[in-house]
Formats: structure tokens, C-alpha cells, sequence
């Protein structure tokens, strides 16, 4: 199934908000989960599952051909649950049952329980690895698909992510395709401060990437390094996207207190009174097809 | 170089089982154009080559990297391969368990690990090279089968029977070269056990090198009149509980023997097993709670006790507690 038509940047930037609002409404109602994490892939989730970039089909998640997108940084997961409900994996009632027992919106992403979820992650620095095989297996059987794995800044600091970006380096894996989600916090605080990852860019070049550096809260940015991800030969592509943890919230913006807090009931009207507006929250998305 | 000195004189030194799981996956490659194999540069130990060398571009190996070695495999039978991956089994399992639950046991697929060198008989290498936990690790790995054959014939059955499972799958590989206890073609199948002795007296329940220390010991043991039962327990998971119900029922009495830490190897599932269905006093000849060191394969089984002198004390032992 070929991807949908692109809606307009606008657009998209009102699906980012929708699925930040299911994202919190979903936490608040476990109270439970990682709001901040979650709200700094909007727009990169977005641009892949609403911009036109992944290939797939809802209605047939197992479609061989079909573009991969593992989110390793698995704790993230509500913003993925959003974005699947409203690509129609499943009904956005249902990511309100999030952490809930017997729901299938469990509290990281399992592989096999939820239509649509490609990996099992919430142990970190797992994602690129199955990325790569994911996208040898693509390379053996003559496929085209397109592997996309978003990682956390602080999932970087990780041994096995630079066990895997050496090996997708020497391999050559041009279709597939790293997004870190570099939100500058992990639990504990300060990713700077805790241990460093800088030179960021110049680690990934020298593993032999592509690397791109974009706003990732900027969705027609990001929808245009993915596009020069997908035009990149013999490199795969790193995208160093620059986020803000909690965006779009005011005070969850650079707090990591909601790194893995639930926002109260009085703090999740205010957000969402934020995002959308008090007479449009939890309003679905307009004119989104598929 | 090794046990040719402690085997009965009636049974021959075959390949050792690593080599028979380089034959047995070129021979799996050739039938099957989906299976795949990944070492962490040590197929030339493995034997993982002998697939290698003939179909490059169907083999993979991608350095030391045992983590991400597993998460590949994980990416692989996700998109539809059957990957074998290979690795010394200590750091196989050690320094990829994390990723073998995460992306082989939670969700089940069908990722093959090869675990070689397994138990002390890797010898003069010594203990950071030894396994001695991976069966413990590879059956808290919940639908893994784990699977410990002890010679070339049952190996090549095994690796086969791997391929056709739909799921998880360890096998443990040894280095030394391996006396052949089975014919083939060897009627086999994970969970039941092979009987390799009849008996009544008690059973030995043995699986990988110790399978033909059992026999030496059944041996010497029927010698003396005492005729002991045993059973290749290749398979620790699943268990075949019926054989050990039957063997409970009919000899009374057992001796586990096994290359392996005693805490969560096949010493602990025939107790846990045997305790629900047909309890029955247990010896147990296996490394016991600690390391070993270097030395020769034969000298390390000596010292550290798991030979067949040491499965006829341990039989000694549980008569008198019958």
C-alpha cells in the first residue's frame, strides 16, 4: 500500500497536537508513563506515520513490503499508540487503557500483542540492532522497504548502539535510517551532565553515517531530512533531531520531573488547554486519511 | 584431545558436536535459502564457517559483538529468516541475554543460538572462556527450547529439528571431540529423551559429554551387577517428564550428571519434575556452586568431578538411600 497523500504542514501540526493529547490523556489515566519522552517525538512520529514517509498498511500489519519503524526508546511509547490509533491499527479508546492489566497498550512496546508495534523495546539500546536485521533481510530477499529506528539521546549512551552503528556503517545500509529523538534530558537529569554525548555528529560520521541535524519540532524540517534520508546512497542516515523534552506543554517543557510522572488531573486540563484549546481537546485530527 | 582415555572401548570418537553443527547447518542451507547464520568472530571455532564459506552472502559475521549480534537475529526472524547465530556459549548467553529476552524470548521468534565450548571441557582457556551457567540462563528464557546433544549424530538431528521448530531454540556445542553414542538415523525429537541403556536399578539421566560417561559408569556398574538405566536428556526444555515418571516408577532411583553449574541445570528440572510427579532420591554429579580453571579437558573433568568414577560413587550414594 503505497503512503497516503501528504496533508499540509498545518496539518500535520494538528495531528501532532491530537496525538500529544491522546498521549496525555492516555499516562494521566493510568497515572502512569513518560510524558516527556513521549511529547518530544510528536512531530517525528508524525512526519512518518501522517507525512507521507512510512509505507504501510493497518489493515495488513504483517505486509511484507512494508516500511519498519521500531521505537526503540520504547518508553516513549504513548505518542506511537496515538499515532497507530489514528492510522487505524486499532480504536483510540483503546490507548486509553494504557498500563491497564489486560490491555494491550502495555508500558513499553511488545512485538506481537500490538498490531503495528515491530520490536520489543524498553530495555535500551536494543532498536538499532533489529533495524539491521530487519533491513539485511530487506537487502537478501531483493526488498525495497525502508527500516526507521528512533532512539533517545540518553539510549545513546548505550554500548550495543555503537556495536550496531559500526556495523550498519560497514554494511552499507542505506535504507535504513536513525532518528534520535535528542531531547538533552534522560532520568536522572542533564544528558550533559550525566555523561556526555557530544561530538554527537562527528561520532556518527565516523562510523560511516550520513548525518543530518534538524528541529525536531519542525515538521516540514524533519519530513525533508527524511526525504534526504531516503535519497542517500551507501550510507545509512542518522538524523540528530533537537528536541525539547515535554514540548508543548509549558510545564513540562525542559522539567524533567515528567520525565516518567503522570500529570494530575488538574495539570492534564491545563495541558490540554494548551494544545488545543480547552473547546477542542481530545478533538481527533481532521482530514486525516488511512 | 580428550575423553578417548574414559570412554568405553566399544564406542567410537566421532566429530566433535560443534564441528557436526557446521555440517549439519551447510546441509540446512543448502534445503532451506532462509536460513542465515551470524558469528561474533569465532566461527572458525563454531564451525559456523563451514556454512559460511559456502554461502557468503548468507553469513554474517559481524565481529565481537554478541549484543548486537542477537538483536540482528531478532530483525531477521522478524522479517521472516531463520537465523542461526553462534558464539562461545559463555559470552552467547552471558553478554546477550538482555537482548535474547527482549528480542528472542518475549516475542517469541524464531531465533537459533549456538552456544560452543560449552561446560569446562573448552579446558586450557579456562574460566572466563567456560560456560558453565548457559543452560541455567538459556531456560529462564520462558519458550526457549534448550538443548544439550551429546554427539555428532544426535547434533545434526538436533540443528535440523531446530529449523523445522517454529520459536526459539539453544544449543549447546562442545569443543572436544565427542564419543558417538547414537546411530543414525537416530529417531529424535526435543523433549524425549533417547534411552541409550536399559536398566532397572537405578537411572543415570545424563546429557552432552557425561552422556558417555554414563555408559562407562552403566559399564562398570553392571559388572558389579547393578544394572543402571540411562538416558540422554538432551533436552533440559521441555523435559520429557513421562520418561522420568517411568524411570521413577521402574529404577527408583537417580544420578543426574551434567556439564554445568548445579543451580538451574538439568539436575534442577528432573528434581523439580520428578518432586510433582514421582519423588525419588537424586545424586547429583555436575560442577557443583564455583569455577573451575585451565587444564587439559580430561584433567579439569577429573578434578572438578564429572566423570563416570564419579556417577558410580554418586550411584553408590543413592542405593543406599533407596
Amino acid at each position: 500500500m503505497p503512503a497516503t497523500a501528504s496533508p499540509s504542514i498545518e496539518q500535520l501540526e494538528s495531528i501532532a497536537r491530537t496525538l500529544r493529547t491522546h498521549a496525555l490523556r492516555a499516562i494521566a489515566a493510568a497515572n502512569s508513563g513518560h510524558p516527556g519522552g513521549s511529547l518530544s517525538a510528536a512531530e517525528i512520529v508524525t512526519a512518518l506515520y501522517f507525512g507521507g514517509v512510512l509505507h504501510h498498511d493497518p489493515k495488513n500489519p504483517e505486509w511484507p513490503d512494508r516500511d519498519r519503524f521500531i521505537l526503540s526508546k520504547g518508553h516513549g511509547v504513548p505518542i506511537l499508540y496515538a499515532a497507530l490509533a489514528e492510522r487505524g491499527y486499532f480504536p483510540v479508546e483503546e490507548v486509553m487503557t494504557l498500563r491497564q492489566v489486560n490491555s494491550r497498550m502495555q508500558g513499553h512496546p511488545v512485538q506481537g500483542m500490538t498490531p503495528g508495534i515491530e520490536a520489543s523495546t524498553g530495555s535500551l539500546g536494543q532498536g538499532l540492532s533489529i533495524g539491521i536485521g530487519h533491513a539485511i533481510a530487506g537487502r537478501l530477499n531483493g526488498k525495497h522497504f525502508r527500516t526507521y529506528v528512533v532512539l533517545g539521546d540518553g539510549e545513546c549512551q548505550e554500548g550495543q548502539v555503537w556495536e550496531a552503528a559500526m556495523c550498519a556503517g560497514n554494511y552499507e545500509l542505506d535504507t535504513l535510517c536513525a532518528i534520535i529523538d535528542y531531547n538533552r534530558y534522560q532520568l536522572d537529569g542533564a544528558v550533559e551532565d550525566i555523561q556526555s554525548l557530544e561530538p554527537m555528529r562527528d561520532k556518527f560520521a565516523a562510523f560511516k553515517w550520513n548525518v543530518l541535524e534538524t528541529d525536531g519540532h519542525d515538521v516540514q524540517a524533519v519530513l525533508e531530512a527524511l526525504q534526504a534520508a531516503q535519497e542517500h546512497r551507501g550510507r545509512p542516515t542518522c538524523i540528530i533531531a533537537h528536541t525539547v523534552k515535554g514540548k508543548g506543554v509549558s510545564f513540562m517543557e525542559h522539567n524533567n520531573e515528567f520525565h516518567g510522572k503522570a500529570p494530575t488531573s488538574e495539570q492534564l486540563q491545563v495541558a490540554l488547554a494548551q494544545l488545543h484549546g480547552s473547546q477542542e481537546s481530545g478533538v481527533r485530527a481532521q482530514g486525516v486519511s488511512g | 584431545m580428550t575423553t578417548l582415555s574414559t570412554v568405553p572401548y566399544t564406542l567410537k570418537i566421532g566429530r566433535a558436536t560443534r564441528e557436526a553443527y557446521g555440517d549439519a547447518l551447510l546441509e540446512l542451507g543448502r534445503k532451506n535459502r532462509d536460513v542465515v547464520a551470524i558469528d561474533a568472530d569465532l566461527a572458525k571455532s563454531t564451525f559456523s564457517w563451514t556454512f559460511g564459506k559456502h554461502f557468503p552472502e548468507r553469513f554474517f559475521n559481524i565481529g565481537i559483538q554478541e549484543a548486537n549480534m542477537v538483536g540482528i537475529a531478532s530483525g531477521l526472524a522478524s522479517s521472516g529468516k531463520i537465523p542461526f547465530i553462534s558464539s562461545f556459549a559463555a559470552f552467547a548467553l552471558c553478554k546477550g541475554f538482555d537482548q535474547l529476552r527482549m528480542g528472542a524470548a518475549y516475542p517469541h521468534l524464531n531465533v537459533k543460538v549456538a552456544g560452543s565450548h560449552g561446560g569446562i571441557s573448552i579446558g586450557e582457556d579456562g574460566v572466563s572462556q567456560q560456560s558453565v551457567e548457559d543452560v541455567a540462563l538459556a531456560c529462564a528464557l520462558p519458550g526457549f527450547i534448550v538443548c544439550i546433544p551429546a554427539d555428532e549424530v544426535s547434533m545434526t538431528a538436533a540443528v535440523h529439528a531446530a529449523a523445522a521448530h517454529q520459536g526459539p531454540v539453544y544449543l549447546r556445542l562442545g569443543r572436544p571431540k565427542a564419543a558417538v553414542v547414537h546411530e543414525a538415523p537416530l529417531d529424535f525429537a526435543f523433549g524425549r529423551a533417547i534411552t541409550v541403556r536399559e536398566g532397572d536399578a537405578l537411572t543415570i539421566v545424563a546429557n552432552g559429554l557425561l552422556v558417555a560417561q554414563a555408559l562407562v559408569a552403566a559399564d562398570r556398574l553392571a559388572d558389579r551387577g547393578i544394572h543402571a538405566r540411562v538416558l540422554d536428556m538432551h533436552t533440559v526444555k521441555p523435559i520429557d517428564a513421562e520418561a522420568l515418571a517411568r524411570a521413577s516408577r521402574e529404577t527408583g532411583a537417580f544420578v543426574v550428571a551434567e556439564e554445568h553449574l548445579h543451580y538451574g541445570g538439568l539436575g534442577s528440572v528432573v528434581a523439580a519434575t520428578l518432586a510433582r510427579t514421582t519423588p525419588a532420591p537424586i545424586e547429583f554429579v555436575d560442577l557443583g556452586d564455583r569455577y573451575a580453571e585451565s587444564g587439559k579437558p580430561d584433567d579439569l573433568l577429573r578434578k572438578y568431578g564429572m566423570t563416570a568414577d564419579a556417577i558410580i560413587s554418586a550411584a553408590e550414594s543413592v542405593l543406599r538411600r533407596r
